[in-house]
Parts: structure tokens; sequence; C-alpha cells
């Protein structure tokens, strides 16, 4: 399935993060719709138009089925992006063209072609999980990254359900399995997001579960025990070694997306924790080091959301004891200029835009409010309540549009929102001098029953790409 | 007036030098994040040693083979096996779609960077496009030698297909000395010096004036074109081979 290069570079490459920002804005998007009922029906990736100018505008225009029910398609990726333009193996012909799209509860990965027909990606190839697992001993693929050398993929654990999980890699064009990214993992077990800071060669890793520990939901004897991750791991990107550990503090579990610094140069970047155990509040660390040097990494918690108090019959049953909706961080994102860090609150309901020029001084600049456990805020363009909340964000490569899903994973969102969450998309419009963020009163997408996840833009958004040059 | 037959060998490893050099593949490009990572130009320059030094080697492994075979095996015989072999490198680039290496790392020592040059020469075939530039300096150099021994007029001219007589060593290249490696490691010296002009000037100028921005309007597929230089100097070199055994 090799594609011949194209003679002038793939127009959605870009060098850097600053040139990537005056991409013209997106007029499409891929959002992964999954589908809760038991009815043999397939999980989809939909395509949503986000062109204003469109009759079509903020509605679903494409659909495309998998295969099989019940893959749970959560995060996805493309097979070329802007670190093609690395200079170290410089490939910048190769079209952003597949999508590659695990399925986290089948270990299942499609690659879906998007150039004939963007509107409508068809599937070109389906690896099976039998070879997944016989290549790499990995199971449960989660983020896709595409890297300078080719597609890397996290995993949360192996085929038994148990640990390691860690990270495979795909070949660029032939999407063939290639194997297990780890040459030494050290006392690495848990793992979850992945990410990399290009000019320091450095690649970091998080912490969820394995797939035993996550499938059924949080399982609250684990979770009292700080059983949940709660690590940091840097390797060196080269020599795939385990170089450095960082403990967050066993109390903060689940520490998830990664999200470093877009500018190569700059040596920081910021982690999520879902949940305290002290207090139900989540919070944001930042982890550093100074630049220029080749020292240890540091890690301090530079933003706190604390728990909001409820009544017990304002909560599900898993948090009643509690008396108390934690904001239960699940998502962050940090926009190309490296300025503003989004961050969901999916258990309150909100979403927060914090500006983060100095990364140790965060300030909050703008909040959005809609679901939530306990407020169940509406939107301006449909009636009634809403629940869910702010889960997976995406922000547009000009810093100007942040789109919001409500969905976080089946078994967690039975847990938290066990009356059966109603799926939608909306569309956020941020303020990009000042800050400040704003619902477009007009874009809600309606996914009734089913489940949204995952947006990824056209040509490239803020948590797809990566950069060799600042 | 230069004798052709003299010095186009000299004018075609200067062009191929500069052609190299010109490849964002072959360094500039790495020198010019290099300077950006560490924002000074003094990175830049540092970085431009260890590209040619790499790029030198890779060129030098064939010069030396072309040295070394060439005192053994008659020169139709080189151009013929040489030429094939440019035309399966070209081949093969082809059938694996331009495929490219795989490096991952940008915090590279000098060592470091001068291995990777020497890889990424290698890997695009960088010193099999030389072959006949190469051949043609060791005959001249063994020419030297053999006119020396007074058998000057075994040797026929590659650079005529024409099959004429190659012209009297009266000013054959300065570093022969009748040493058939010597003008080969000038011919390197040579190539290189051309490469490291060209991508030293482009380097400096991308990072102090142009920005990295012209990649995105400038970076025609240089892959394609070349495959196409290997494509062309293999016929070359296989045609010349097979005329020279064809007039005996």
């Amino acid at each position: 399935m090799q594609t011949m290069p194209t003679w002038r570079p793939d127009p959605t490459l870009y060098p850097s993060p600053r040139s990537a920002m005056q991409a013209p804005p997106e007029t499409f998007g891929y959002v992964v719709r999954v589908n809760p009922n038991d009815d043999g029906k397939p999980d989809a990736i939909c395509t949503i138009d986000l062109d204003p100018t469109s009759g079509t505008f903020g509605t679903v225009v494409g659909v495309a089925e998998m295969p099989h029910a019940g893959d749970e398609l959560h995060h996805f990726g493309w097979n070329s992006c802007s670190s093609m333009l690395c200079p170290s193996a410089p490939h910048p012909h190769m079209e952003r063209r597949y999508l590659v799209v695990p399925g986290l509860r089948s270990s299942r990965l499609y690659i879906l072609d998007t150039k004939p027909d963007p509107l409508h990606p068809h599937i070109v190839k389906t690896i099976e999980p039998e070879e997944i697992a016989g290549r790499t001993g990995y199971a449960k693929g989660h983020t896709v990254h595409c890297g300078p050398d080719g597609i890397y993929v996290s995993a949360l654990g192996g085929p038994d359900g148990d640990g390691p999980g860690g990270i495979f890699v795909l070949d660029h064009e032939t999407f063939d399995v290639l194997g297990q990214w780890e040459i030494d993992r050290g006392e690495q077990v848990l793992a979850y997001d992945f990410w990399w800071h290009l000019g320091h060669d450095t690649m970091i890793t998080s912490e969820w579960g394995t797939p035993k520990m996550v499938e059924t939901g949080l399982q609250p004897d684990l979770l009292l025990n700080s059983q949940y991750g709660h690590h940091l791991h840097f390797w060196n990107l080269r020599d795939r070694k385990l170089t450095q550990t960082v403990d967050l503090g066993k109390e903060h579990q689940m520490a998830l997306e990664l999200r470093p610094a877009h500018d190569p140069t700059r040596s920081y970047g910021f982690v999520n924790t879902v949940i305290s155990l002290a207090d139900l509040s989540g919070s944001i660390w930042l982890w550093h080091r100074p630049e220029g040097k080749d020292g240890d990494w540091a890690i301090q918690k530079v933003i706190d959301i604390p728990a909001v108090p409820a009544t017990e019959d304002q909560l599900p049953p898993a948090l009643q004891p509690f008396k108390a909706v934690p904001p239960l961080i699940t998502d962050i994102e940090l926009s190309l200029d490296d300025r503003f860090l989004y961050v969901s609150c999916w258990g309150t309901g909100e979403l927060r835009q914090y500006d983060v020029s100095d990364p140790f001084h965060p300030v909050l600049t703008g909040t959005v409010k809609i679901g939530g456990i306990v407020a169940r805020t509406g939107h301006p363009a449909v009636d009634g309540p809403l629940n869910g909340a702010p889960q997976m964000v995406e922000v547009s490569r000009d810093g100007k549009r942040v789109y919001v899903t409500n969905s976080l994973y089946m078994p967690l969102d039975a847990q938290f929102y066990p009356e059966g969450i109603k799926g939608w998309m909306v569309k956020i419009d941020a303020g990009t001098n000042g800050g400040g963020i704003a619902l477009d009163p007009e874009f809600f997408v309606d996914f009734g029953a089913f489940r949204p996840h995952q947006v990824r833009l056209q040509g490239g958004d803020a948590s797809t790409d990566s950069y060799c040059f600042p | 007036m230069p004798d052709l037959s003299a010095s186009w060998p000299w004018l075609t490893l200067v062009a191929m030098g500069a052609f190299h050099g010109l490849n964002p593949a072959m360094g500039w490009l790495f020198a010019v994040a290099l300077g950006l990572q560490e924002r000074r130009l003094r990175a830049v320059l540092a970085a431009l040693g260890p590209i040619a030094l790499g790029h030198a080697l890779s060129i030098g492994l064939f010069a030396v083979a072309v040295g070394l075979l060439g005192l053994i095996v008659p020169q139709r015989l080189l151009l013929i096996v040489g030429g094939l072999a440019l035309l399966a490198f070209a081949g093969y680039k082809v059938v694996t779609r331009f495929r490219c290496v795989r490096w991952v790392g940008m915090r590279v020592s000098a060592v470091q960077l001068t291995f990777w040059s020497f890889l990424m020469a290698t890997a695009h075939g960088a010193g099999l496009m030389l072959i006949p530039a190469l051949v043609r300096l060791e005959r001249s150099g063994a020419a030297v030698a053999a006119a020396q021994d007074g058998h000057a007029m075994d040797h026929m001219d590659m650079s005529m297909p024409m099959a004429m007589p190659m012209p009297m060593p009266s000013h054959a290249p300065a570093t022969g000395g009748g040493d058939p490696i010597a003008p080969l490691l000038g011919a390197v010296a040579v190539h290189t010096g051309a490469l490291l002009l060209v991508a030293g000037i482009l380097a400096v100028v991308v990072y102090q004036r142009v920005g990295v921005e012209v990649l995105r309007r400038a970076w025609v597929n240089l892959d394609f074109i070349w495959t196409g230089v290997l494509t062309i100097t293999g016929v070359i070199t296989l045609g010349v081979g097979l005329w020279q055994v064809l007039m005996g």
C-alpha cells in the first residue's frame, strides 16, 4: 500500500509551530463516534463540516463505519505530519493522507485513506490484534503520533491484560508492524500517553493502568490504594532507553495527557492528573529542566482545581460517599504558540483556558461551562440540560477555535454518568491576544445515543504535529 | 585551450559536489536546525565540518574501491560493472518508492554527525554517481605510471566514445605522479570542497536571512532528480564501457 512521494512537499507540513499558525482555517474535521449500545453496530469516524460559510456547517457530513462492532475507537492520528521536515531524515514529500485508528477495546488498528474523498475516508488496511501482539507483545492501542522515522502507537498492556504497557512502531509507508519500541524500560510498567521533545531527543510517557485495571472501569480498591499511575517516564528517544522516572506522589491518581512545548528549543511541558485521593482535586503539573542543559527533569504542580461540594442525591453511586463532585481533569491541550493551555474538567463541566506564557505561573483567562455531573449546564443552540462534559479538546492551528467532545471511555462514562451520556460536540471561540473563551452559540453537533471522542482537524491541529525548527 | 578530456572529470566532480550540497538531506538543513536549536551561527558552522567529512568518507570508499579494482580489472569492465550498479541502484530507489533513511535524534556529537553524513551519502548512492569521473581519473593516474613504463597507448580514453587514443599526459593532473590512488583522493577533496561550499552558503543564508519557511515552497522532490541523475550516469557509463568492448 505504498504511495508515490509527491513533487512538492505536502502543503500541510510546516517547519515550525510558528509557521503552522499561519495555516488556513480547517474546513472539516474527523471525530471518533463510539456506539455504546450492544446492538452489533460498529463505531465510526465521522466527518464534521467546520466551514462557517457552508450550508452544512456544524453537521455530520460523512460517516465511515468500521467493519466490526465493539472496537471502542478512541484516539487516532496521521501517517505524516510536520516532523517529516526534521533534518536528520527529511522526507516531506509524503502526503498527510492516512488516518491511523486504533480500537482501544478490540486492539485492532485501522488505516483509513482520506485522499480520494476527504469527507468520506475509507479503510484500506486492518491490522488484527494477533499481529500486533505477535510482533510487539502489546494490546489496547491508544495514542498515535507520527514521528520522524515511523508511526508510534502507545498500548496499555499485553494481550493477557497485564503490564507492561508501552509503545510500538509502524512503518510510515507500508504500515507494517515493526515491533516494540523500548530497548530498556527499566521499572516502567504502566503506560498511557507519550510525546516528545524532538529538539532534546527526549520521549515522555505517562501512566494510567493495565487493561485489567481499566476495562471494567475504575476499581475502588485499586484507586484507594493508589494503584493507578502517578509517574512520568523520560526516555532517550534515540537509544530507546528509560533515563529517569519522576513520581508525582501516589495520591495523584492517573497521570494522563502529555503536552510538551511545541517549540523544539523549549524544555518543558504539562501533564494532568485526574484525581487526588487527598481531596478529590485535579491538578496540572509542569515538567522542566534548564534550557541547554542535559541534566535531570524536575516536576512541580502549577494548577490545582478543587472539588465542588454536592449532595448525595446529585451524585452517582461511586461519588456519593464523598459528597463532592471532583473536577476530573481528563484532557489538556496546548496552543501551537505554547501560550494557552486548555483544561477539561469532565466532572464539574468546565473548559478552562490558562495563559501559560510563564509556564511556572499559569493565569486563568477564561472558562466555559457546559454539562457536568451536577451542573448539567445547557447550550444556547439546544433546549434542556446536557450531560457528559468537556472531555477531548482540540485546538485549531491558529489557536482561534477549540472543539470539545463529551465522552471519555465507556466503562468510565458508566461510572460517572450512569444514566448514559448523550453525545455532543461544541465549538469554542478563543481570544488569542489577552485570552478569553466563549461558546459558539450556533455550533452544536448532536450525536444522540452515540459517544464522540477524539477530534482531528483537516491538515493538522495542536496535538498531531511535532516540529524540529523553532 | 584546456583539453576537455582531461578537465571534464574535475568539472563533473565539482558539479556533483554542488548538486549533493544542494540536497537538504545531505546536511545543510541539519546544520540550520542545530544553529536554530542553539540560537547561534557558530553551531551552524561547526556542523559543516563533520557533514563534509562524513560525505568525503563515503565518497572516498568508492574512490578507493575504484582505484583498487582498476589495478586488476580492465577499464571497460569497470565501466560496465559501474554502469550496471548505477542502474540497479536507481531501480532500487524507484522500487522502494525512495524510502528514506531511518534516523531519530538531533543532539549529535561531531562524531555522530560525521557518521550521519556518511550514512546519508552512502544510502543515497552519492559515491556511485561519481564512478565515471573516478574511473577516468584512476586511468589517468595509471596512465602516468604506465607512460613512465612506456605502455600508455594500451589505455583507451573512456571519455571519448569514438575511442580516440588517450592524449599523452603532457598536462595530466598534477596529482598523478604515477600513483593511481592520488588523483582519486584529489577527486574526493574537490568534490567535497564543492559540496561544502554550496551546503555552507545555503545553511548560512537560510539560517541568517531566508528562514526555514522557504522549505515549503522550494523543496522539490530531489529524490526524483537524484534518481534521474543516477540513471543517466548509469546509462552513459554502461554505454561507454560497452563501446570500448565493441571497439576492441
